[in-house]
């Protein structure tokens, strides 16, 4: 597997279920500032996997390795957990259920994008938008907005990190 | 699994990491002008530790998802007061670059009629000594008359904005086939088609008078006059919908409910590359969004990507299907 397989893989399989393993970290691990750590270990490893044979089905695997990953932790911390590692048939994530319509997922990711980038600063929205729709340069967005190019950077980086968290970790369709 | 369960290295904070990647991301995807050794740094920076390639892959898949951008459309209207405004105000900074050949030029008051007229994705201002502008579409032709005596203009095809400086001495009228369009002072769009003749006010009053059937209508902001070959019926809009109707002016159409064929006809206007709804079923699916006009690849991805449509592209045109 060449590293862009991984990638595209990555992004396609496994950012989508970034909600539902923050989820199942937080209910089995009692300590929540760990919880950022544990998600990047565990990205890691699924991705070195993935280098090596891209794993089909990917949600299954992407909980197993959760789950060895936080049975590490207690081992190494020697420290039991109040509560045993989930069972993942609970959590319905061994099978692989059938995903719904592509067609479906996209208008949904859709409203997402909608609904996070309204809730952006904004400053970091106009620095995105000024990219994206209109294609300008970072030095015409700059002259645009009234500010330096490296603030520009800063807005845009602050933008792209809470995208991603709004994309990628809050759960869709529950009601608000 | 446990050869991938190894002792990590003295791991970096997620947070930390995050943060450098984020860094990146705005780097790159801002450069003017990203050179090789650009390129060499932030490899460099990736092959120090799969976390930071892991978080760069999280982070930039987030940046590619808003290239959708233009196809969102706001969902309620609170939120539409401030997208709506916002793209808009955006689509005016390119048009200054998308729309070549805005030409004007005051020409002079002159007895002889003059004819102007825009190719397919153009787009011209014409500005005349009395201090009206037309501003003509794609694919338009008008015959001007504009003298001491009379200020005529025949639209012949197409589509063209008219800001009319009023003078109740001399009416601005503007023929379309044997509709007559009578200006009270005003700034109002005409659309001639084959089919049918549209006239929509933004500003100001208007006469329009149809000649089959012959009737005579005073229209305000806000209404649109549609002639059909035997029908004449006028609607409101709000000013956001004629907002909408115009943002050809700022080079983008702006689709609400339209259907995919609607939609590939209005962009057909625009461009040599021709858009092909090859079925039905695909041409009934109703869109949002704004777009360039000239950009029908865009258009073309979105349909690919969001409405999980079949998109085959050849040089002169793309054939969408179910």
């Amino acid at each position: 597997m060449t590293a862009s397989d991984v990638q595209a893989w990555f992004v396609r399989e496994v950012l989508p279920l970034e909600a539902m393993l923050i989820q199942f970290l937080h209910h089995n691990w009692r300590n929540r500032s760990d919880v950022e750590d544990m998600l990047q270990d565990v990205y890691v490893r699924v991705c070195e996997a993935a280098l090596k044979q891209i794993p089909v089905p990917a949600k299954p695997f992407v909980f197993t390795i959760a789950r060895n990953l936080l049975i590490d932790r207690v081992r190494r911390e020697q420290i039991i957990p109040i509560e045993a590692v989930a069972d993942l048939d609970a959590l319905g994530v061994a099978k692989d259920e059938p995903s719904p319509d592509q067609n479906v997922i996209a208008r949904e990711d859709l409203r997402k994008l909608q609904i996070a980038l309204d809730r952006l600063p904004p400053r970091c929205r106009e620095a995105i938008v000024l990219r994206q729709v209109d294609g300008l340069s970072r030095r015409e967005i700059a002259q645009r907005m009234g500010i330096g190019e490296g603030t520009v950077k800063e807005y845009v980086a602050e933008g792209v990190r809470a995208l991603a968290s709004m994309l990628y970790r809050e759960s869709s369709g529950r009601k608000a | 699994m446990s050869d991938i369960a190894r002792e990590a290295p003295l791991p970096e904070h997620a947070d930390d990491v995050h943060t450098e990647a984020a860094a990146w991301v705005a780097e790159r995807r801002y450069a003017d002008d990203w050179r090789d050794e650009d390129q060499a740094r932030l490899d460099d920076w990736l092959a120090q530790s799969p976390a930071h390639m892991v978080a760069y892959w999280r982070l930039d898949a987030a940046w590619r998802r808003t290239e959708w951008l233009s196809a969102i459309r706001p969902a309620s209207d609170a939120t539409e007061h401030r997208m709506l405004p916002l793209m808009l105000k955006m689509a005016a900074a390119f048009a200054v670059i998308a729309v070549i050949g805005v030409a004007a030029a005051d020409y002079l008051l002159t007895p002889h009629d003059r004819t102007f007229s825009t190719a397919v994705g153009g787009h011209e201002t014409v500005a005349f000594a009395d201090g009206s502008r037309i501003e003509l579409n794609t694919d338009t032709s008008l015959r001007a008359r504009m003298n001491a005596d009379q200020r005529v203009i025949w639209l012949e095809k197409g589509e063209a904005f008219f800001q009319v400086k009023h003078d109740a001495a001399h009416p601005f009228i503007v023929m379309a086939g044997n509709h007559r369009i009578t200006d009270l002072g005003t700034k109002f769009l005409v659309r001639r088609d084959p089919k049918k003749l549209e006239v929509a006010v933004s500003q100001g009053r208007v006469w329009f008078d149809a000649h089959t059937p012959s009737q005579s209508t005073l229209l305000m902001p806000g209404d649109v006059a549609v002639a059909s070959a035997n029908s004449v019926s006028v609607t409101r809009q709000s000013a956001r919908e004629l907002a909408t109707e115009l943002g050809w002016r700022q080079g983008v159409l702006v689709f609400k409910h339209t259907s995919l064929a609607d939609a590939a006809a209005e962009f057909n206007r625009y461009n040599q590359r021709k858009l092909v709804i090859a079925d039905a079923e695909a041409g009934a699916m109703k869109i949002d969004g704004t777009f360039r006009a000239t950009n029908v690849e865009a258009f073309a991805r979105i349909a690919r990507t969001v409405l999980g449509l079949n998109v085959a592209d050849d040089s002169n045109r793309i054939v969408v299907s179910r």
